[in-house]
């Protein structure tokens, strides 16, 4: 299989080479490096193009095996001229891949400016791709270590020329092996391999990494996010989780003796707790499940924002399942503004609060206040949008809701990804509610004194007992 | 509330009709009355609702102890897919292989009741969860009783002492043990059944009016709805009506109270599945009927007697009629009971007339803690100074004899008899005691305050001797002035002291002993900190998470309503003891050598077992205090297993001297697999159980048919995994 693969690629790229003018565009050197410290796996590549053609070149093709591209979460692409930063973007999902055949998905990019011929420029591609790393051995007992494989090309996957290109794999300890090629180093818990010298189109040689991983493998295979506008002023966040250690599964059962004893040798694999960073100003937080509250958790307050340790119902090894949700109330202007046309502008950060997590399907639900009208959403990626209705409190026409829906959420989404929801609302419809219970209260009283007054009896006295009386 | 809203626009009313001249907002003497008393009721529904809540800001909104997870399964069943599916309901994640017809089999009162709430909450659009309702349940129910003991209190002696008795209720910690929010048992909602059916007969009695009478009825339609107590009313409404007979109160008024209330109260009982005819089949049932038929013959004799004016052959027909009706009744009763078409008293029954039934004949209803008899302490516990007012209130009943107090003396003496029999049922005497006492104290306090102001106004004046005539004829003797007026002084204090220490006191009890979920345990730390032990919940929820979902797990019954509740998986056997065989199955497994165990273990295809550990912290009612219980259950089916064999001279011990069957039955092995590397507490050797405060006999426990799956952060709860059988090659 890997032998024939670059046969296959090295005949499809020259169909791809006859057909565009790519060709003239050479990669003078590329430098990746692949950080392998957590279950999510990033990859950066600082690329030197070069323009040898004799046109001006306004787009660049990014290629990735379908096994990467099947499980890219987010790509950030810095165009450099000249050591400065021109631009950058994160075509992923903005632009679907256009090309895509065989065992290849191609992302061209599009340069914010026109390459000129003979010009070289910087391009720095920042990667996050999950679900890559495999456990192996899939099943291990608490005391043992989780090991992991990662599999990747050794040469930049390209389809243009590389003059000189290295690959650096950063792992968090110990490795087990490796694959051996002439040009390589070790130095502690880095293992680069190269420089490779002059690769033609889509060279393929495989390299694989076999190390010890013990962080916390958490993936939310699950996640609702509830945000409820308020405009008294409050924003109210709910968040529930699925979560499922996503490593290798544990074997023979779990001993808590064990796991007491010597909690660093024992259990390393596992995790026990989970840290959430939640807005600044968040306050009114809890943090429980389907059967209560959950009393083991620490709140730290700073200007950055608010820190929520949770301390899970039990440690979690692989393959255990565990679900809870969290919740948080926020002051609401921090959130909403006005818009010039008068619209509100409600900006929510996308993605989970949780550090260091993968979701897998992500569904956020705005519910905007009672009343709301012209509901539209603006989102710098695509997602699955839909809207519905929501009845809480004293609701009588029901609340909309804004249903957003995202599939493999990585950490960075929330750095980089915006939502801005419009929509139009009139603070008349405040007042309702508390008219409506004033109302209530009204009436209830109205009745009260109606019935004081109203005299519901048949006859004023009983005749029935004064006979019985009688005859006793 | 109804009553609070109800009475309150009176004032209200006068004042605002005549707004402009302020002289109207001067309230007459019964104006002042009215408002006070209802303003006193007011806070006292407020005050019962609130002295409640301990549990909810110590620990959070949550359902408590063992059988409410049961109800809360069901309610929130029944919210989810409506009464029909929940009266149709076979719920297979119990009692497997069995399963369980839960709406042939509950009371479902409660969980109506509770729906019903969440419902019309929601219609008016308050969105809450039913959780919250199941949990503030019971809070809001005593709310009412306290409502319901105002008028009881008032029908049978005055408006003052339905206000005591209404105060003394609030707080009444026999009944606040019962009631606490979270604690989401029948028993919550059947008090304010009981007392309100009570209320509405006596009522009936007293008025002789259809209506209250048929009111009643539908109180104890609710009652039998709501919880299996319902045959204390049964019975002793039948009594009440006899002693009235006996003593020559017999009236037109008695005849129609009885008579409409058990014909339409028993109509509407046989609607519910789980009584269905127990009214005219079951033993405990027949006292009612014999005495509607006795109460028929008396009617009938009554009106021959009007119409024949002649005493002798009045006398005559008597007797005749009186042989007649005994022989037919004696007939029926033993035919019936004879063909096998009366049922005969159930073993509860039974250990209610004699307390020491059960623990010959039935161990499971003896090992419940809550059905052993009362301790004199848990009586001064649970009533304080109701202990002492309730003398002086039957004192006062019979001085001031009628239906109404004939009644309360008869409740009250009852109630106490079954208080003391059984632990859970002081709960079923505190309204009497509530009652009976409060006569006590408004008789006392009023006496006394009518002397003490008798003195303080003119002489020549005769005050107002409101009640009590001894009061009034001591005030108008004028013997001994100053030392009489002193003395009732300091009877009035002293009384207050007492009432103030009987608040104090049930404030404490509520805090301390009855406001802890049992599901979550606290203790004090090293630092004086509070340590909260969650591992039942830890356990639960990973069942629910990590096992399969059709897993089935063993445990002992005491933990089975909470694993299919909080850990949503099937159990053998539950909280509901109804098939006695099926637990002394799990009895015997359990005090079994592990590989018979395990054939037991896959006869019933269990998963995993789940075993309660309390040597690590301490926790005492875990499932080695426990085990003896297993062993007589299952001892009593399978003779299999003896109980001296898990005694060394009648003693029962873990430690090195123990029997070497108990060394080596599945619930030691299970409890202690490897503790014996454990280090509890410092200063002692490995393997010491604080519980029992020893070192285990067997340290080198090796299971060779479960693996420890789980174990929870203090051990309390364990839980192993069955491992499926080898091949056979």
């Amino acid at each position: 299989m890997e032998c024939r693969l670059p046969f296959s690629l090295v005949v499809f790229c020259l169909v791809i080479l006859s057909s565009t003018v790519r060709s003239e565009l050479v990669i003078s050197s590329v430098e990746k490096f692949v950080d392998l410290h957590s279950h999510i796996v990033r990859v950066v590549s600082f690329l030197k193009v070069e323009n040898q053609g004799p046109y001006d070149v306004s787009e660049f093709v990014l290629a990735f095996p379908d096994a990467q591209a099947k499980n890219l979460a987010t790509m950030l692409v810095i165009y450099l001229e000249e050591g400065k930063i021109i631009y950058s973007e994160f075509p992923i999902n903005s632009t679907k891949p256009k090309l895509k055949q065989s065992n290849m998905t191609f992302y061209p990019v599009t340069l914010p400016k026109k390459l000129e011929k003979g010009k070289t420029a910087g391009l720095d591609v920042y990667v996050v791709l999950t679900n890559l790393l495999k456990p192996l051995p899939k099943e291990i007992t608490q005391a043992e270590s989780q090991l992991l494989v990662y599999t990747d090309n050794i040469y930049y996957t390209s389809p243009y020329h590389i003059r000189n290109q290295s690959i650096v794999f950063r792992l968090p300890g110990r490795i087990e092996s490796y694959s051996e090629y002439s040009e390589m180093r070790l130095v502690e818990s880095e293992l680069r391999y190269g420089p490779f010298e002059e690769q033609p189109p889509f060279s393929y040689s495989p390299v694989v990494v076999h190390f010890e991983n013990n962080n916390s493998f958490a993936v939310a295979s699950n996640f609702v996010q509830e945000i409820e506008i308020s405009h008294w002023g409050n924003v109210q966040v709910t968040e529930q989780y699925t979560i499922i250690h996503g490593g290798a599964h544990l074997k023979n059962g779990f001993s808590r003796i064990d796991y007491q004893a010597n909690p660093s040798m024992s259990g390393a694999s596992s995790f026990r707790t989970l840290v959430a960073r939640l807005p600044p100003m968040s306050h009114s937080v809890y943090y429980r499940d389907e059967i209560g509250n959950i009393s083991t958790s620490h709140l730290r307050g700073d200007s950055q924002g608010t820190q929520l340790e949770m301390e899970l119902r039990f440690p979690m090894f692989g393959g255990w399942k565990i679900s809870f949700s969290i919740g948080y109330s926020l002051p609401l202007h921090d959130f909403l503004f006005e818009s010039d046309a008068g619209n509100n502008v409600l900006n929510i950060t996308f993605g989970s609060s949780i550090e260091e997590i993968v979701v897998e399907n992500q569904i956020v639900r705005v519910v905007l206040p009672q009343g709301s009208k012209d509901i539209s959403v603006k989102s710098r990626f695509t997602t699955k949008k839909s809207q519905e209705l929501k009845y809480s409190h004293l609701d009588i026409v029901g609340r909309p809701v804004v249903v957003l829906e995202k599939d493999n959420v990585v950490p960075e989404h929330k750095r980089y990804f915006q939502v801005y929801i419009y929509y139009k609302f009139n603070n008349i419809f405040l007042l309702g509610k508390a008219m409506m219970l004033i109302l209530g209260i009204f009436l209830l009283f109205l009745i009260c004194i109606l019935y004081m007054h109203a005299d519901l009896a048949l006859s004023k006295t009983s005749s029935w007992e004064e006979e019985t009386e009688g005859r006793k | 509330m109804g009553a609070t809203s109800n009475a309150s626009p009176a004032p209200l009313n006068s004042a605002l009709s005549s707004f402009p001249s302020l002289k109207a907002l001067k309230f007459t003497t019964k104006q002042q009355e009215l408002l006070i008393r209802v303003s006193a009721l007011a806070l006292i529904y407020v005050l019962a609702f609130v002295v409640r809540l301990f549990s909810v800001l110590r620990y959070e909104s949550m359902i408590h102890e063992f059988d409410p997870y049961f109800n809360y399964r069901t309610t929130l069943f029944l919210t989810k897919n409506g009464f029909s599916e929940f009266w149709n309901w076979f719920d297979s994640e119990s009692w497997y292989p069995l399963g369980r017809i839960i709406g042939g089999t509950l009371y479902p009162g409660l969980m109506v009741t509770a729906a019903l709430i969440h419902r019309i909450l929601h219609f008016f659009s308050f969105a809450v969860h039913i959780r919250e309702v199941c949990v503030l349940t019971a809070p809001f129910f005593a709310s009412n009783t306290t409502l319901v003991a105002y008028f009881f209190g008032k029908e049978i002696w005055d408006s003052g002492a339905g206000l005591v008795a209404a105060a003394l209720i609030a707080i009444c910690p026999g009944y606040i043990s019962r009631s606490v929010a979270g604690s989401y048992d029948n028993e919550g909602v059947a008090i304010f059944a009981l007392l309100l059916t009570f209320y509405l007969f006596v009522k009936a009695v007293n008025t002789g009016s259809l209506a209250w009478s048929l009111a009643s009825a539908f109180g104890y339609f609710y009652m039998v709805s709501a919880w299996g107590g319902y045959v204390f009313i049964i019975n002793l409404v039948p009594l009440y009506v006899l002693v009235l007979l006996v003593t020559g109160r017999y009236s037109m008024r008695l005849y129609v109270a009885y008579n409409c209330m058990y014909v339409v109260g028993m109509l509407l009982a046989m609607q519910i599945r789980f009584v269905g005819f127990q009214h005219v089949q079951s033993g405990e049932h027949m006292a009612a009927m014999g005495v509607f038929f006795l109460l028929q013959v008396f009617y009938f004799l009554d009106w021959v007697k009007y119409i024949l004016n002649d005493i002798k052959l009045f006398h005559s027909f008597l007797r005749i009629t009186l042989t007649c009706a005994i022989t037919v009744g004696v007939l029926a009763l033993s035919i019936g009971t004879a063909s096998g078409y009366i049922s005969p008293w159930t073993g509860r029954f039974y250990s209610l007339l004699d307390p020491t039934y059960a623990k010959d004949h039935i161990p499971i209803i003896a090992s419940v803690s809550e059905h052993q008899p009362t301790a004199w302490s848990s009586f001064m516990f649970d009533f304080h100074i109701l202990l002492f007012l309730f003398p002086a209130g039957l004192y006062f009943c019979f001085k001031r004899l009628s239906d109404a107090t004939i009644f309360v003396v008869m409740y009250g003496l009852t109630s106490m008899y079954f208080a003391g029999v059984m632990v859970r049922l002081i709960l079923v005497a505190a309204p009497a005691m509530c009652l009976v006492s409060s006569i006590a104290v408004s008789a006392t306090v009023k006496n006394l305050s009518s002397l003490v102001r008798a003195k303080s106004k003119s002489p020549q004046g005769s005050g107002k001797p409101l009640s009590g005539s001894k009061a009034a004829a001591k005030a108008s003797a004028d013997q001994s002035l100053p030392f009489q007026k002193n003395g009732a002084i300091a009877l009035l204090l002293g009384a207050l002291y007492l009432l103030c220490r009987y608040a104090i006191h049930c404030t404490w009890v509520t805090s301390e002993a009855y406001s802890s979920p049992s599901i979550v345990l606290a203790a004090r730390g090293h630092g004086g900190g509070r340590v909260i032990f969650d591992d039942y919940r830890e356990a639960y929820y990973w069942l629910r998470q990590n096992t399969p979902p059709d897993a089935k797990v063993m445990s002992w019954w005491d933990y089975g309503y909470q694993i299919t509740a909080m850990g949503n998986r099937t159990v053998i056997v539950d909280n509901n003891t109804w098939n006695n065989t099926h637990i002394a199955t799990v009895g015997r497994a359990m005090s079994s050598y592990e590989h018979e165990a395990y054939e037991i273990m896959l006869s019933l295809d269990v998963n995993y077992v789940l075993v309660v550990f309390g040597g690590v912290t301490g926790y005492s009612s875990d499932d080695i205090n426990k085990f003896l219980w297993m062993v007589r259950i299952g001892g009593g089916v399978f003779p299999v297993i003896k109980e001296p064999d898990y005694l060394v001279n009648g003693e029962f011990r873990v430690d090195k001297g123990a029997a070497p069957k108990m060394l080596n039955c599945l619930m030691y092995k299970l409890c202690y697999y490897r503790f014996g590397e454990m280090t509890t507490e410092y200063g002692k050797p490995p393997g010491y159980d604080r519980v029992r405060g020893v070192e285990i006999g067997n340290k080198d426990i090796k299971l060779e048919y479960l693996e420890e799956a789980f174990t929870t952060s203090n051990w309390i709860v364990r839980i192993y995994k069955v491992k499926p059988p080898k091949n056979r090659w």
